[in-house]
């Protein structure tokens, strides 16, 4: 099966239900995650998700819809293809 | 193998916080079959050309960019050297043409048009002069058309008679607008050395050695190898241009990426990678500072060609191995207006001419984007290209001049130029005068390249 994968980054300070609201939004678009890792350094929360968008040709609506719930919960929310990190960071 | 955390947090943290953004991608169009002795047909062929061509170039590198999350900031095109198509066409008619390439950039929404160009490295053609009268006018009535002139290289020597014109025509261009501080000059390069796939405004030109259509790429990121010298502040001289040689590799990969995602897309060819570090106004997006970083009170002082070439030796060393395509200027920009450590270095009397001058024998490209006293002669104008000309010309490497003799302004005034192009402190020059070396005119002979010391 083909994949396409990006990254979700979640940065912003800790509060309850960081994960659930963004999960929602990748739910409502139908995205798989195919990894979570996550991180606490003081206060501030750090996560990563790994999802398959290979349906989802059209990026720039997600990032809007993810955008609006980072501003909800003043967090910085980004979605990139995970080439990116990999061109930058493996040989 | 998966991502890390770390290594998400760092790309992430260039991207927003340290300025890492793709400078440019620029699409080279070769125009030479639009050539025809009827101009108006001529016309009308460049213009189609270049809007048939690059017609999806700014859709495709936005979508790029947002898919990516890393900024392309300018979309640009070069086009071949319009002296070459110019053949029989009049003054007014190469100042149409330079209008219809701004159109033409306007309707597409890109940021640059680079390629009203002349290489009289040599001697000067009919069409090469055509151009070169053409020029002050041309920079005027348009906004986004940038050109360039070669008026030396390593194996022809220094053409004299052009830099002769050069001076002449970068106070006419200047006078012409004085009302935006000069601006026209700041769309102005003389060369010396000049490359064929520079991405890179306002030298850009697609020359007679690439193909039909080709997409090339510059990056920058002055910020970024800034914040990672920033968290060693104790290491050695080799260990920091071993920390900018990693850093300029990751930088380099992602311009890789995204270049050729947008050349694959636009169905073009992929051409070169252009390594330039290229500062920005942007707090923190200086070269200058990197500089200062590596361990000088402020740019400018004893110690910065050293620290110059270490930075430009080690961006190279680490660019190099992150794409199979370099090409372009790639090295180290130090424009004045463009470089807030730049101009601070100006304002506290660190930087002078005399040690830009020297800046340039060891980085890439030249003088650049520094503002003149408005009383500078057009023979001291062509003095100082001449003087760049030949350190380019004896040290086999690309250097650049782009001056503005700033109307009616006197030294340690500051004019605005706005944009990306930014402001800068007026400089003034050697009050001694050159006008009779000039006034010679002829060619100052290509180097020997044996017994080179």
């Amino acid at each position: 099966m083909n994949q396409r994968r990006a990254i979700v980054s979640v940065i912003g300070k800790d509060q309850v239900g960081i994960i659930a609201k963004v999960t929602n939004v990748l739910a409502d678009n139908k995205i798989n995650i195919l990894d979570i890792s996550q991180t606490i350094l003081q206060d501030f929360f750090t996560m990563m998700m790994i999802v398959d968008v290979a349906d989802n040709k059209d990026l720039e609506s997600l990032q809007k819809q993810l955008v609006k719930v980072g501003k909800t919960m003043n967090l910085n929310i980004n979605i990139q293809l995970e080439e990116i990190f990999q061109a930058m960071h493996r040989v | 193998m998966n991502i890390g955390l770390h290594e998400m947090l760092e790309t992430i943290r260039m991207v927003q916080v340290e300025n890492l953004d793709i400078r440019t991608v620029t699409m080279g169009i070769n125009l030479l079959d639009c050539a025809d002795s009827d101009f108006e047909k001529m016309n009308l062929r460049v213009y189609e050309k270049i809007t048939t061509y690059a017609k999806d170039l700014k859709e495709v590198a936005e979508i790029v960019e947002k898919e990516f999350g890393i900024p392309i900031i300018n979309k640009r095109i070069s086009i071949t050297p319009i002296a070459e198509i110019l053949g029989n066409a009049t003054k007014d008619q190469a100042v149409e043409l330079a209008k219809t390439l701004d159109r033409a950039a306007i309707s597409l929404g890109v940021d640059f048009i680079g390629g009203f160009s002349a290489l009289v490295h040599k001697g000067i053609s009919k069409g090469d002069q055509i151009l070169l009268d053409a020029l002050p006018e041309a920079l005027t009535v348009t906004e986004r058309v940038c050109a360039s002139v070669s008026v030396a290289t390593t194996r022809s020597g220094i053409n004299m008679d052009a830099v002769r014109q050069m001076g002449i025509i970068m106070k006419e261009a200047a006078e012409m607008t004085k009302d935006k501080n000069g601006l026209a000059c700041a769309k102005l390069v003389v060369f010396c050395n000049p490359v064929e796939d520079n991405p890179f405004m306002a030298g850009a030109f697609h020359g007679s050695g690439e193909g039909e259509v080709v997409l090339n790429v510059g990056v920058s990121g002055p910020g970024v190898v800034l914040n990672a010298l920033k968290r060693f502040p104790d290491a050695d001289l080799g260990i920091v241009a071993d920390i900018i040689k990693k850093t300029a590799f990751k930088i380099t990969r992602a311009g890789e990426l995204i270049g050729r995602v947008v050349a694959e897309r636009l169905h073009v060819p992929f051409g070169i990678m252009d390594l330039s570090l290229a500062p920005t106004n942007a707090m923190n997006d200086s070269v200058a500072e990197i500089l200062e970083e590596i361990g000088l009170e402020r740019v400018g002082t004893h110690g910065t060609i050293a620290a110059l070439a270490l930075m430009n030796d080690a961006v190279k060393k680490g660019g190099a191995m992150a794409s199979s395509y370099v090409g372009g200027l790639s090295g180290a920009f130090i424009p004045v207006s463009e470089d807030n450590g730049m101009i601070r270095g100006i304002i506290d009397h660190s930087l002078t001419l005399s040690k830009l001058e020297a800046m340039t024998c060891v980085c890439s490209v030249g003088l650049d984007m520094i503002a003149l006293t408005g009383d500078v002669t057009p023979a001291t104008l062509s003095a100082i290209i001449a003087d760049e000309a030949a350190i380019g010309m004896i040290n086999k490497k690309t250097t650049a001049v782009r001056l503005i003799p700033v109307p009616g302004k006197t030294e340690g005034e500051m004019v605005e130029f706005g944009g990306l192009l930014g402001r800068a402190p007026v400089m003034g020059v050697n009050p001694f005068s050159s006008e009779k070396m000039i006034k010679r005119g002829g060619r100052i002979p290509a180097p020997l390249q044996s017994l080179i010391n």
